[in-house]
């Protein structure tokens, strides 16, 4: 018996290959997203540990107000503090933020890989910093900067430097270049430009007398632990303590989280090709079961037990999910590689990549997956060939349509099941929203799939009526139509994948049009000045600038708005203020609906109705916000305006906002031009006006809609790479199956080519048969992926509050017309073979 | 209809010297050696022979089903050796109609599609008279919208025949077209396929193993080992019987004087 199974393994070297290749791709992205992580995950522990060598304990504020890093400074007293305590050897206050953004000698900002501009205090040099050339800054206008940077925006010592930081654009001076320990220009790509103390304190904190963090050094004789618990107990709970070791441990997690996120989507590529792969074994096995009938019937009569031949079919389920596996291991390892080695490259040396890595998690779910899926797909064919009776063998193959009561039955109540599930998500249920969601779709799409060969029957008839203007066509059509439990699951391939991208698709083009729908109702401004946050520190519009703008005869209105994060009741929320907030009443068109909002003055809150509905508040309430710099006081709530979605939010007055933003430049600017006034004219004159501002840009209302639909945009062009793993695979179960039906019809290929079809009617048959297919399996993709877009939209529209259902036609008509190159493309090795079939075998086959 | 009953003079079907090897040194089969035969237009001419004589290959030959290893193969005037697939399916469309064992029939298509299938494949439209002719003498007409899998074996045939005689073809090839059917549907079939020759005059070449299927031709040609060993003219089902018994024998001293 197992030799007979491995001969009929190796008779059919095409369908083990296609079977195969499902297993292999579904494989290789779990295992390669695994290898990636893991080595990747490494690499950053290696730079971290790198970095913080020469740390040995490292005191930080605790964040007070949500906001990491630069709005937690500690006075310099803590330093003296830090000295006090047994066990320290040298305690150095140290100012180190993101946010000093250089610019190069084209007025742009120097490149950066990393993104990160650091800021600092230059506190002479140690084991980490050491001086390549020049000095150390002596002057308030003197800068030391990192060989990198140096290199980046080829500067030399002597030259002048332009910076912004939470200051306005200044020129330094260059008087020195550094590297850090072990000859780096960088420790990871990243930029650094030492100030003096007081400068660095400025403009990087806003603030003077204070820092960011303590670097201590133990005295010898006291351990780093040590250390760190005699610095806990003597400072408390309102700052962080921290070994150089759990620095770098620290440091590399956000690396980390964000590589796991990498891996969920990757993960998620492999389980859709899971998914989908699943069909084109459970097909394949169907077909092999079918055409093996009479040999399966054979053994059987020969005596061997339903046992047997169940075993067999399964020992072929799983060298196939066996071999797939390792092979789709073996890619995954190597895609992973070429992953992590690619982004090693990417940062041009700056991330060293740790040896490759491959998880004990990465080999077990790469078999794990490989071969239960291979085995559950290929169980029910394989009971089925376990029914096979023994006088089939005498019979002339008897391939009878079983009825479809059965799995039409079976696929309403799985559909049903899964639109509970996901009904049930879609309205809200806390914690268990996306895992109900997921169920409800995963089985919302198999229910979908076992009704397709009903709904197969009247769409493909439909369908097929389009290519019947020719003999191959109607033969082909015809063919299409003959085994509609083949036909649909074939397609239900096809349609998972299209499903899922339309679905996703719908609900990003809605949420896109939404967005761009509501800037364009809610914005009255012609003209938007704003920056894109690159790190900690916003890019600000000087005050010089907005005044410029102001100025502009063709200007009418303009109003600034700048925000910060505080504490609103103990939670962290943003807070706006406008510098004109009659013009910014006019230019976002704010309404009345509660209270007053024609004036806000010292002390006084408005907020739209969702956020005071969303924080209980109504007019005349106290409400307590803890700004950066004043701290926590009280605000009357004097006002709520109309629902809004643009200038929503917590807004206090421009003098409050003064005294205790950490920032208080404007960070946005929304420009109203004069009646009759040229848009783009006034474009060119504000651009002229911020040209000095590299990070700074303006864009007319149409560009920025653009601009803030753009991400959608981003995350669709992910999707469709998604699309394609999908449709992949799905392609290689069209060929399957036509390659199979090929074989199974090899005496009436021969009949017809012996009454007269030619060669190439005879791939426009195979291939008629192919896009029928593909294209009912789109159709209904479409139909299934729009109708579960429509319902997450509905569901957002209650969350979110916008969200007109728009769909992604455009998209939807190009997977359309891709359908029909798919299936033609997926048409032409089945199409070959039969037009290459001797007429004479075919007919003498027995 | 216009049904020319000719003369035994044209020749519709005409193999030259044709040989068919299979193989090479130890392996080598020869399946015909060295054949020449000219078939009659409007004769019903049957093949015989044992197993493994040749007479399929000899029919396939004659069709353009198959090449030849050496020889000459005419179908009416138009010379088959060394036809592309192209120019020989153009040659089935037209000259060439087949009938087979195993009935070969789509089962999508309905019994009158079936049979209308090699005008539509290639793009001709049907005589209607002669079609009503083929479908009377056949006996489908009520028959004609169902499907292959409702009818009987005998009845499939039928379709076939019909299916082989409505697209006109100078030559019918028919491959032991009783061999699945009992013998009730074998006569019918037979005896369709005598009238078409009597009344339309339609050639008819024939490949059976069956004295009583043989009987219904015009002229049985006997092969052995590759060969044309004998032929018969106005078989009956004893005469084709005799000459095959008679034909055991010379076999049989044939393949031994070889062997000496």
């Amino acid at each position: 018996m197992l030799r007979a199974t491995l001969k009929s393994l190796l008779a059919r070297k095409l369908r083990l290959t296609l079977s195969m290749i499902a297993v292999v791709l579904s494989v290789m992205f779990v295992a390669g997203s695994f290898v990636l992580t893991d080595t990747l995950g490494r690499s950053f522990d290696a730079l971290f540990a790198n970095i913080y060598t020469y740390t040995d304990v490292q005191v930080q504020p605790v964040p007070k107000n949500g906001q990491q890093g630069a709005g937690t400074t500690l006075p310099a007293s803590t330093v003296d503090e830090v000295k006090s305590v047994p066990g320290v050897a040298k305690a150095t206050g140290q100012v180190f933020l993101n946010g000093a953004k250089v610019v190069g000698k084209n007025g742009k900002l120097v490149l950066n890989q990393s993104g990160q501009r650091f800021g600092g205090n230059w506190s002479g040099e140690d084991q980490l910093v050491q001086l390549k050339e020049g000095t150390g800054p002596q002057s308030d206008d003197e800068v030391t900067i990192n060989a990198g940077l140096a290199k980046a925006g080829n500067f030399k010592v002597g030259d002048p430097i332009d910076i912004i930081t939470a200051e306005p654009r200044k020129t330094y001076k260059v008087v020195g270049i550094f590297l850090f320990a072990g000859g780096r220009e960088s420790m990871a790509g990243e930029q650094t430009v030492f100030f003096t103390e007081k400068v660095a304190q400025q403009t990087m904190t806003g603030q003077t007398g204070v820092y960011t963090d303590i670097d201590v050094k133990a005295a010898p004789g006291t351990s780093k632990t040590q250390l760190r618990d005699a610095l806990k107990a003597k400072l408390g709970a309102d700052f962080q303590v921290k070994t150089g070791d759990e620095l770098a441990k620290d440091s590399a997690q956000p690396f980390k989280d964000i590589f796991k996120y990498v891996n969920y989507v990757l993960v998620g590529f492999g389980l859709v090709a899971v998914l989908v792969g699943i069909f084109l074994i459970l097909n394949t096995f169907s077909i092999i079961v079918a055409q093996r009938t009479q040999e399966l019937a054979l053994l059987r009569a020969m005596g061997a037990s339903r046992g047997q031949v169940l075993r067999s079919v399964l020992l072929e389920a799983l060298l196939i999910g066996v071999i797939g596996s390792a092979v789709g291991f073996g890619v995954g390892i190597g895609l992973g590689a070429i992953g992590a080695y690619g982004l090693g490259a990417a940062t041009a040396g700056s991330l060293k990549i740790a040896s490759l890595g491959v998880p004990p998690i990465a080999a077990i779910l790469a078999f794990g997956i490989g071969i239960s899926v291979t085995l559950i797909a290929a169980i029910v064919p394989a009971l089925r060939a376990s029914r096979v009776a023994p006088i089939a063998a005498l019979r002339e193959s008897a391939a009878t349509d079983r009825p479809l009561t059965k799995i039409t039955i079976l696929g309403a109540v799985v559909t049903v099941g899964g639109a509970v599930p996901l009904i049930w998500g879609l309205s809200g249920a806390g914690d268990a929203t996306l895992s109900l969601i997921l169920a409800g779709v995963l089985a919302l799409l198999v229910g979908v799939a076992l009704l397709t060969p009903v709904i197969s029957r009247p769409v493909v008839s439909i369908l097929g009526r389009a290519f019947s203007w020719s003999v191959p066509g109607q033969l082909g059509r015809r063919n299409s139509a003959r085994n509609p439990r083949r036909t649909a699951i074939t397609a239900a391939a096809v349609m998972i994948g299209i499903a899922l991208v339309t679905a996703i698709s719908t609900v990003f083009a809605s949420l896109s049009t939404s967005l761009g729908k509501v800037v364009d109702q809610e914005l009255q401004a012609d003209l938007i000045v704003a920056g894109q946050q690159t790190s900690e520190v916003p890019p600000t519009i000087q005050p010089d600038e907005l005044k410029a703008i102001r100025g502009l005869p063709e200007v009418q209105t303009v109003a600034a708005a700048t925000y910060d994060a505080a504490q609103i009741d103990g939670k962290n929320q943003f807070v706006i203020a406008y510098d004109d907030w009659s013009s910014a009443r006019t230019v976002l068109k704010l309404k009345p609906a509660e209270g007053s909002i024609d004036g806000l003055s010292s002390g006084q809150l408005i907020v739209d109705r969702k956020t005071a509905d969303d924080n209980k508040l109504k007019v005349g309430d106290q409400v307590k916000i803890a700004l950066t710099k004043t701290g926590e006081k009280s605000y009357t709530l004097v006002g709520i305006t109309a629902p809004t979605n643009i200038g929503n939010g917590f807004t206090i007055s421009d003098t409050d906002a003064q005294a205790g933003f950490r920032f208080a430049k404007p960070i946005q600017a929304y420009v109203k031009v004069k009646d009759g006034a040229d848009v783009n004219a006034v474009k060119t004159e504000i651009s002229d006006a911020i040209k000095n501002n590299p990070e700074v840009n303006v864009q007319t209302r149409e560009e920025y809609i653009g601009t803030s639909t753009q991400f959608f945009d981003i995350l669709l062009y992910a999707v469709q790479v998604l699309l394609l793993v999908a449709l992949a695979i799905s392609v290689l179960g069209v060929i399957n199956t036509l390659v199979l039906s090929v074989i199974e019809r090899t005496r009436e290929l021969g009949m017809l080519r012996a009454i007269g079809l030619r060669r190439s009617q005879t791939m426009r048959m195979v291939t008629t048969e192919s896009v029928v297919i593909v294209l009912f399996g789109t159709l209904l993709g479409l139909v299934v992926g729009g109708g579960l877009g429509t319902a997450v939209v509905q569901a957002l529209k209650q969350a979110v509050g916008f969200g007109d259902v728009s769909l992604p036609w455009g998209l939807m008509l190009t997977y359309l017309v891709a359908a029909l190159f798919v299936g033609v493309f997926a048409a032409i090795i089945p199409a070959v073979r039969a037009a290459r079939l001797n007429v004479l075998g075919a007919i003498a086959y027995e | 209809m216009t049904a020319t009953v000719t003369t035994g003079a044209a020749i519709a079907a005409r193999a030259i010297d044709v040989w068919k090897v299979y193989g090479s040194g130890e392996a080598q089969v020869i399946a015909l050696n060295g054949v020449s035969v000219d078939l009659a237009q409007g004769h019903y001419t049957a093949i015989m022979g044992p197993s493994g004589s040749g007479k399929s290959t000899l029919m396939h030959c004659l069709a353009g089903l198959d090449s030849v290893t050496r020889g000459e193969v005419y179908i009416g005037e138009t010379r088959l050796t060394g036809m592309s697939d192209g120019d020989l399916t153009t040659l089935r469309r037209t000259k060439v109609g087949f009938i087979f064992q195993q009935f070969n029939l789509l089962p999508t298509l309905t019994a009158e599609e079936n049979i209308l299938l090699p005008l539509a494949i290639a793009g001709r439209k049907p005589d209607r008279a002669w079609y009503d002719t083929v479908i009377d003498t056949v006996g489908l007409r009520d028959r004609l919208s169902h499907r292959p899998s409702q009818l009987s074996g005998g009845q499939q045939q039928r379709v076939a025949c019909a299916r082989a005689l409505v697209a006109r073809p100078d030559v019918v090839f028919a491959d032991e077209p009783t061999g699945n059917l009992d013998s009730h549907s074998g006569a019918e079939v037979l005896g369709f396929l005598r009238n078409s020759v009597r009344d339309f005059g339609q050639t008819i070449v024939m490949v059976t193993h069956d004295p009583n299927a043989a009987s219904y031709a015009d002229r049985v040609i006997f092969l052995a080992d590759g060969r044309i060993v004998d032929e018969l003219r106005d078989p009956t089902a004893e005469s084709v019987l005799d000459r095959l018994k008679r034909l055991d024998v010379t076999g049989d001293v044939t393949s031994s004087a070889q062997e000496a």
